[in-house]
């Protein structure tokens, strides 16, 4: 069936189906990556301590509960973790940075012009390269370099969202309430720990930003110019 | 040396070893900083120091011991993506959508604006029979940034990226800056904010559960007790059992 098909044929049932929803997202993703070690649980993207740079923060396998599960949780060394950076406009990558796993390191790979973009990536190894260890629930390594900086190990989850009460809403089981009041909203993440990547990046090694997409797309004018940023993880074929 | 008489020399030794001590000291007192440690700038002087576990390998800092080289090739499929928090949370309305969004690149995704067009008005269905009105009655309204159905669906799906501004402030939303859309701290309520565009209406408050009106535009939870003022990596320590 073509793609177009699936998703007509798929979004006429759409609200049945989101009572099936499953936890993690995208915290809330499809049950095919939640729980795996390429489910993405969250991104973030903000101005530094230092104003002049940009920081990633990508969080992986979120759900994870403190003690064992936490202690156990590792990065997949089939895992790439590609953050893109458009800085054209187009929202095709211009610019990755590249993460794996070979044994106690994260090795980071960027911001480099990829080798091709879109479904598929090879790990850009001719330009910035750099690592960091693991750092694990007793010891944290960070990693400074050329300006940039960076982290990967377990850290406690900084997303905040009552994500079994939205599952009623979606579903159509906590109408015609909604969510709870304070009293009673319940924060899912609030005691647990995720997965975390963190890059730091000086902006000289983005290039210039293009216009803000909101200012042609969304009719608002007077933002700044803006990187448009996303991440993805690729499994090894 | 050789000019300096013996009493000198030994006030410089006295010197020499005071100085070195306070260097260890300091030294001590970074590792004992937190579980902070300082970088060892030592990888490549063909020598085993620091924590290194081998010559230049190993260790803290230095690449793994016993890998001549380290295999890097291979090519690597998508299996998922994040831009925007929400675009696949609210509006992925089943796990196979999910599953299309999540291996489809973000230059190409138009297929999806009618999709989440519907998976909008789906949620004030379900409001609508609650409130038994019927459904025509009760449907998305214009937001706060004056978005249609249409210009909001089309910028979730087709354009679902993070915007970072590298001359910020960045944030999710600002509604006393007028930023919208200029990066995402750890401490914005990106959850909330979606609600609101979603379902706050041209004010911000539509259904905010006064006025008989069910509560859509908040989650009411907060951060609770997270710290975001911390330096890099910026997130907390893991929990404790």
């Amino acid at each position: 069936m073509k793609k177009s098909k699936i998703i007509a044929a798929v979004s006429g049932i759409s609200l049945l189906m989101l009572s099936l929803f499953f936890m993690s997202s995208d915290h809330l993703d499809s049950p095919s990556v939640t729980g795996t070690s390429s489910d993405i649980a969250d991104f973030y993207a903000f101005e530094g301590d230092n104003p002049d740079n940009t920081v990633f923060v990508t969080t992986l396998q979120g759900i994870l509960n403190p003690g064992d599960v936490t202690n156990n949780a590792t990065f997949d060394e089939d895992v790439l973790v590609e953050i893109n950076i458009d800085n054209t406009g187009d929202f095709i990558e211009d610019l990755v940075i590249q993460a794996i796993k070979r044994g106690d390191t994260i090795h980071f790979f960027g911001p480099t012009v990829p080798l091709q973009t879109g479904l598929e990536s090879e790990i850009v190894t001719t330009g910035e390269y750099h690592f960091v260890r693991i750092s694990t629930t007793e010891e944290t390594f960070v990693k400074n370099e050329n300006g940039m900086s960076f982290f990967a190990g377990p850290r406690r989850d900084p997303s905040y969202f009552d994500v079994n009460r939205f599952n009623d809403i979606a579903s159509g089981a906590a109408a015609p309430d909604g969510f709870f009041p304070p009293t009673e909203a319940n924060d899912f993440f609030e005691a647990l720990n995720t997965l975390a990547i963190v890059v730091e990046v000086p902006n000289a090694m983005l290039g210039n930003a293009p216009t803000h997409v909101l200012e042609t797309e969304g009719n608002i004018n007077g933002l700044p110019n803006a990187y448009n940023v996303w991440v993805t993880t690729k499994r090894k074929k | 040396m050789k000019y300096i008489n013996k009493k000198a020399k030994r006030i410089l030794i006295l010197f020499i070893l005071l100085f070195t001590s306070i260097i260890f000291v300091q030294c001590a007192d970074d590792y004992d900083n937190g579980n902070a440690i300082v970088p060892d700038p030592t990888c490549d002087d063909g020598i085993k120091n620091g924590d290194e576990e081998g010559i230049d390998c190993g260790g803290s800092f230095c690449p793994p011991c016993g890998e001549e080289s380290i295999d890097f090739s291979g090519v690597f499929v998508q299996k998922d993506i994040a831009g925007r928090p929400g675009a696949n949370i609210f509006f992925g309305a089943s796990d196979l959508l999910k599953d299309i969004f999540n291996t489809t690149e973000v230059s190409n995704r138009e297929e999806f604006q009618t999709s989440f067009v519907e998976t909008l008005e789906g949620y004030h269905n379900i409001y609508a029979v609650a409130m038994e009105l019927p459904e025509e009655e009760l449907n998305y309204e214009t937001n706060i940034l004056n978005w249609d159905a249409n210009t909001f669906a089309k910028i979730m799906a087709r354009f679902d990226a993070l915007q970072v501004a590298p001359n910020g402030p960045t944030t999710y939303y600002d509604a006393n800056t007028n930023m919208v859309f200029t990066g995402r701290k750890l401490s914005d309520d990106s959850i909330d904010i979606t609600l609101m565009l979603m379902f706050g209406g041209t004010d911000g408050t539509r259904f905010d559960g006064n006025n008989g009106t069910p509560q859509l535009t908040t989650d009411a939870v907060d951060s609770g007790n997270r710290d975001f003022s911390l330096p890099f990596p910026y997130l907390e320590e893991p929990l404790n059992e």
